[in-house]
């Protein structure tokens, strides 16, 4: 099929995979990238509770506003959105 | 630390970052500061440390332009450093800021705020499922990690944001589900003779819309998400056709980014005096200010996108008129550049803006039982019951349900309250300002905030979520 506009995904270096964890689960991510982004290829959509209606919540702005995306790192809390992946990072809900 | 600079800057998009250059190359002592780690805004963003080498694209390139710029300049930027209040402090500024975890202040004789702008979505229910994401926030993805939101995403929203979004989806190898757009073609149309003055961009936008009908991508024209469903992610986007209120297609996806628009960041110049006006095709509520910066607040400017959506030419071109007109207020010599080229580019900055103002068959599409403040989780019924109950002003929802005083700081509610407390009452959305707003400017953790100086009274909300 033509394509205007092409797949670049294989033109793109990453660099290496490091392991952290986010609940006690082992994730994979390239290291330095967003925590976000690779929460949410491993599937990891639903960050936190609300507090009021426990509902699931995720990331929603991507640019440090909403809070939504929070998650405890060393007893900091800290936006997904705004931290980089680590090796052995661990990292929790709130 | 405690450190005196002729010109603070907050904000290092295209605006902030060209009014540094300019003020700097008169020869005054400027400090840029700026959340993010490296320069460029939110257009121009930064890739993360992950990406190691990628196909260039205009605001890569652009975005290395104004880096490398900075970089040979004899500009102070401070990257990772978050400004959280601003006060006046005699003659001068002084602005409280946190950068590496450790909170510190700076003070400036003048201060320019180039804070840009934020996303605008209409709630809809559902909008609060993991998986939902902003329009624009999805190019944060993108510019940093070159990452996707889901394997399957719906594209949502209004303006040229949502063609972008979804060829970039494309490029990174994801599919895109389909484009659900509340524009109509004609609604395109009445644009066109503003956007015929930038072929280079109309030839880009062709090309994705182009790229798109070629891969068999719905478009759905006038239409918009009705409701999203899924428990803890997205399963599926409901939609429906805006005119004729009928149901429309149901897609299946993991993930949908949704966004209507900006809105100017406000907050610091409002804190800080300047007078604010409502302006729907600048995005809603802008402060006064001219071409050049100038408020009626002595030594503070404003431009960019904080000021008025006009978009990234307009900003850079403004920053540069501001950098020069703070130079000659400060008694140096700069170059005081025309006007005509930020007029052009602001005429088609505000045409992208105008496809953006909410339609009321689109604010029709929240519900009583969707929830409008997502930090407290109350819903657009909460906040009615409120209002009939007379709270006539976004300051009284807030002090009354706490709308507005969760994490977000009001930032993603403050917009829709307004609408609903215009529409209750029958007042002109002109005549509900949005609330006081107070620092910290942005999210602080608490135990971040108390650095090594007293700020004893400093109402801070809770840091985070609870
Ligand atoms: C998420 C998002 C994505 C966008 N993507 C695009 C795009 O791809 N293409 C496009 O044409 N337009 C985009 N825009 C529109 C954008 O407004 C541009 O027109 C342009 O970036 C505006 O330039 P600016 O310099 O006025 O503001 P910005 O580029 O937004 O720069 C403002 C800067 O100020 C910083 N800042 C704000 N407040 C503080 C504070 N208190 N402390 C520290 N730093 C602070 C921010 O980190 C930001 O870097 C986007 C807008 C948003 C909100
Ligand atoms: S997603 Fe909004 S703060 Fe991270």
């Amino acid at each position: 099929m033509i394509r205007l506009v092409p797949n670049q995904s294989d033109q793109i270096e990453r660099s290496g995979l490091v392991t952290f964890s986010f609940e006690g689960k082992p994730v994979q991510g390239h290291a330095g990238e967003m925590l976000v982004s690779a929460l949410l290829r491993a599937g990891y959509l639903n960050l936190r509770h609300a507090p009021m209606d426990k509902a699931p919540r995720g990331a929603f702005c991507c640019m440090g506003l909403c809070q939504e995306c929070a998650v405890r790192i060393q007893g900091q809390t800290v936006e997904a959105c705004r931290t980089e992946v680590a090796e052995n990072l661990i990292v929790e809900r709130i | 630390m405690s450190d005196h600079f002729d010109i603070a800057i907050v904000g290092a998009g295209p605006a902030g970052g060209n009014a540094a250059l300019t003020a700097a190359q008169s020869g005054l002592r400027v400090v840029l500061l700026d959340e993010q780690p490296a320069a460029g805004g939110q257009v121009w963003r930064g890739k993360s440390p992950s990406i190691l080498s990628a196909p260039m694209t205009p605001e890569t390139k652009a975005g290395n332009d104004l880096r490398h710029a900075i970089d040979q300049s004899q500009i102070n930027h401070m990257s990772g450093t978050r400004v959280w209040d601003i006060r006046r402090d005699g003659d001068k500024w002084s602005l409280q800021i946190l950068c590496d975890a450790q909170s510190l202040q700076i003070t400036a004789t003048s201060v320019i705020l180039a804070t840009g702008a934020r996303e605008y979505v209409q709630p809809v229910t559902g909008w609060t499922t993991p998986g939902v994401i902003g329009l624009a926030g999805a190019t944060a993805l993108f510019k940093q990690s070159l990452s996707l939101p889901g394997d399957k995403t719906v594209v949502s929203g209004t303006g040229p944001l949502v063609f972008f979004v979804a060829s970039e989806i494309r490029r990174l190898g994801g599919t895109v589900a389909a484009i659900v757009t509340p524009n109509t073609r004609a609604d395109w149309a009445r644009a066109l003779p503003s956007m015929l003055q930038h072929p280079k961009l109309l030839a880009r936008g062709g090309v994705w819309m182009a790229d798109l009908m070629l891969a068999g991508v719905p478009i759905l024209w006038g239409h918009a998400v009705s409701k999203v469903c899924g428990d803890d992610h997205v399963t599926s986007v409901q939609t429906q056709a805006l005119e004729s209120d009928k149901q429309g297609p149901i897609f299946e996806a993991d993930s949908l980014c949704l966004g209507h628009g900006l809105i100017p960041q406000i907050e610091a110049a409002q804190m800080l005096g300047v007078p604010i006006h409502h302006d729907p095709a600048l995005g809603g509520w802008v402060p006064d200010v001219s071409p050049d910066g100038v408020t009626p607040v002595k030594n503070l400017y404003l431009c960019g996108d904080g000021c008025g959506i006009r978009g990234a030419l307009a900003a850079g071109l403004q920053g540069t008129l501001t950098g020069a007109r703070v130079a000659r207020d400060l008694g140096k010599t700069a170059p005081a550049p025309s006007i005509r080229a930020w007029q052009r580019a602001a005429g088609f900055g505000k045409a992208m803006t105008g496809l953006s103002i909410v339609k009321p068959k689109l604010e029709a599409l929240t519900s009583d039982d969707t929830i409008l403040c997502r930090c407290e989780s109350l819903k657009r019924s909460d906040i009615r019951a409120e209002i009939t109950t007379g709270a006539k002003s976004t300051n009284a929802v807030k002090s009354g349900r706490r709308a507005g005083m969760g994490p977000c700081g009001g930032k993603y509610c403050q917009t829709v309250i307004a609408a609903l407390i215009a529409k209750e009452t029958g007042k002109p959305i002109g005549a509900i300002p949005p609330s006081t707003p107070r620092p910290p400017l942005r999210p602080v953790p608490l135990g971040q905030a108390a650095g090594d100086f007293h700020y004893d009274d400093l109402p801070i909300p809770k840091p985070a979520p609870l």
